[in-house]
């Protein structure tokens, strides 16, 4: 991708202006127009603003038009393919709802909530059909969890620049909806019950299996994120939240929910979402995505001069919390603990930061996430010495950024 | 599923099932009950030993002649790849250096592709196959995989009783499997 059609007016204007200004600026940082410096007043206090309700539907500033979506340029279709959320440009531990990222695999239905039902039967007393409207009903309640895609990234090829190219497919937000287990209960289930096979109202009938003991936890129904509707792309109106689990099981809008004794062996947990070894045998059902975390600031393509710089990025685990975060800036020769933001929530995301001085030498930074259970994110190495690099899922390796004597900072696995 | 971890699961699944089983008494009164008729309609689900496959057959030459239609612009005519995903071959691969997974080196059970053919292809048009169509096309898939006869007719009885060479070579999730 072309970073440069994605930065905002500003910062490409300072692209524009050549490395001589490079070095008053830090990274992420924008030009300094002394335009509108005092003793000037700038334009936009001389005259009044926009009207209120001038959009009935707020959009950031213009000047922010260049956060978007990382969308993978010249695909063969966009039907069955992911885009990916700008983490280095964003704050805090909540991913707005237009930068969620995306992975859809038969395109993003256009459905209408009073048409869309939802059907439970199988191994239960009742089977039930639920509207909308039924489903609102239910007791509620919202929680914060982080979603990523059990491919984020894969083990071989590991190019791109931004640190969005690298695992923009997490994301994290507010869910709203009623626990699973809830709505089971009432359609009752049947001793035998051991799994529920989920699936979407796309154009791929996405199914999925969820193991029982996850349903009956702390499995959602969520028909709202931050707030809001869920948009389309996150399975408009209803979709499964299974926190901590690949997001590939958090079948998006969801239609039809079927209690089994056995998994479906369908082809999304079987073809793929299966983790090939190097003896040749799959693992399958490998549920949980495991402790990681990355550096957003300085991370790819953002340049840095010397002086001080508040490292900072995210870590998460689908095992529960964050216990630390360990950050190096000498190639991992030692690591020095982090701060954590609070609140540090149960398989959301958790913000990091670190003080630091660069001295202007070349060097590499990178995190590793410790979460409660004690399992540390482990070193690229370390996951292919077990894995091989065939398995393409659920690789949570330390990702580490190189920075070069030109502040540069580049993806240190190319 | 032998691990400690699954085993944990299911133990805490025994619990539940039973927490879930009372909670059943005080039921909210949410919803209307779903009739027979309308679960047949929506439920497309196949298990993997094939039991819940529908009425219908399909020969390997009316599969190819759908396949043609309908799956070689993405899949290429001999399910070699394209736009779509690669269909055939790989066998023996998996373990090398360059595994190639496909419907004959990869998939477990045959059954499983009538249950995707069904739901999901072709992918412009989804869920517009006749039973009798998706089991032809999975007959000729498994024909070009060398998996049935150039004349095989597949039905529900015929379609289960193929055994996919890479039946048993899944594994339960040993993880957590790597030290920092």
């Amino acid at each position: 991708m072309s970073h440069d059609d994605e930065s905002p007016p500003a910062r490409r204007r300072f692209l524009a202006q050549g490395a001589a200004a490079a070095a008053a600026v830090l990274a992420g940082g924008q030009a300094r127009s002394d335009e509108a410096a005092p003793p000037a007043v700038p334009e936009w206090m001389k005259s009044p603003g926009a009207d209120v309700g001038s959009q009935t539907y707020g959009r950031p500033s213009r000047f922010e038009d260049g956060i978007i979506r990382n969308v993978p340029k010249g695909l063969q279709q966009y039907i069955s393919a992911s885009s990916r959320t700008p983490l280095q440009d964003l704050d805090g531990i909540l991913t707005p709802n237009g930068l969620f990222y995306e992975r859809h695999h038969g395109g993003i239905p256009d459905i209408d909530p009073a048409r869309h039902r939802l059907m439970i039967h199988g191994l239960v007393e009742t089977p039930l059909i639920l509207t909308m409207d039924d489903i609102r009903r239910f007791p509620s309640e919202s929680h914060i969890y982080f979603l990523e895609c059990s491919g984020n990234p894969g083990f071989e090829a590991i190019k791109g620049w931004t640190a969005s190219d690298l695992v923009g497919l997490v994301s994290c937000a507010e869910w709203t909806g009623v626990r699973l287990a809830t709505v089971l209960a009432e359609a009752g289930l049947n001793r035998d019950a051991r799994w529920v096979v989920a699936e979407g109202a796309d154009a791929a009938a996405l199914t999925r299996s969820i193991p029982i003991a996850k349903c009956l936890d702390d499995a959602l129904l969520v028909y709202s994120q931050n707030g809001e509707r869920l948009r389309p792309q996150q399975g408009y109106p209803l979709r499964v939240l299974l926190p901590g689990f690949e997001g590939n099981m958090s079948v998006k809008w969801l239609r039809r929910l079927n209690v089994t004794a056995e998994p479906a062996y369908s082809r999304e947990e079987t073809s793929k979402y299966t983790d090939l070894m190097p003896d040749g045998t799959a693992r399958q059902f490998t549920f949980v995505m495991e402790a990681k975390s990355i550096i957003t600031r300085p991370s790819g393509t953002q340049r840095i001069a010397p002086g001080f710089h508040e490292i900072t990025g995210l870590a998460w685990s689908g095992r529960g919390r964050i216990r630390g975060v360990q950050v190096s800036t000498d190639g991992g020769e030692s690591w020095r603990d982090a701060a954590l933001q609070e609140p540090v929530l149960n398989r959301a995301l958790t913000r990091f930061r670190l003080p630091w001085r660069w001295d202007g030498t070349p060097t590499t930074i990178a995190s590793r996430a410790i979460d409660e259970t004690g399992y540390v994110q482990p070193s690229f190495g370390a996951l292919t010495a077990v894995r091989g690099s065939k398995s393409f899922y659920h690789n949570n390796a330390v990702v580490p950024w190189r920075i070069a004597a030109d502040g540069e900072v580049a993806n240190g696995y190319a | 599923m032998a691990t400690r971890e699954a085993r944990a699961l299911v133990g805490t699944a025994l619990l539940l099932a039973c927490a879930g089983t009372a909670r059943a008494t005080e039921r909210l009164g949410i919803g209307r009950p779903a009739s027979e008729a309308e679960i047949a309609a929506w439920n497309i689900d196949i298990d993997r030993d094939g039991r819940k496959l529908p009425p219908g057959h399909g020969s390997v030459a009316q599969g190819r002649a759908v396949f043609e239609a309908q799956c070689a612009s993405c899949h290429g005519s001999r399910g070699e790849g394209g736009t779509g995903e690669r269909l055939v071959g790989g066998r023996g691969t998996l373990a090398s250096a360059k595994p190639v997974k496909t419907v004959g080196s990869f998939w477990p059970y045959a059954p499983t592709l009538f249950d995707y053919i069904r739901r999901a292809m072709p992918m412009n048009a989804p869920q517009s196959l006749s039973a009798d169509d998706v089991y032809a096309v999975s007959g000729y898939v498994l024909y070009l995989n060398g998996l049935v006869e150039e004349g095989a007719v597949l039905d529900a009885a015929t379609l289960s009783a193929v055994r996919m060479p890479n039946r048993d070579g899944f594994v339960p999730d040993p993880r957590p499997d790597v030290k920092p």
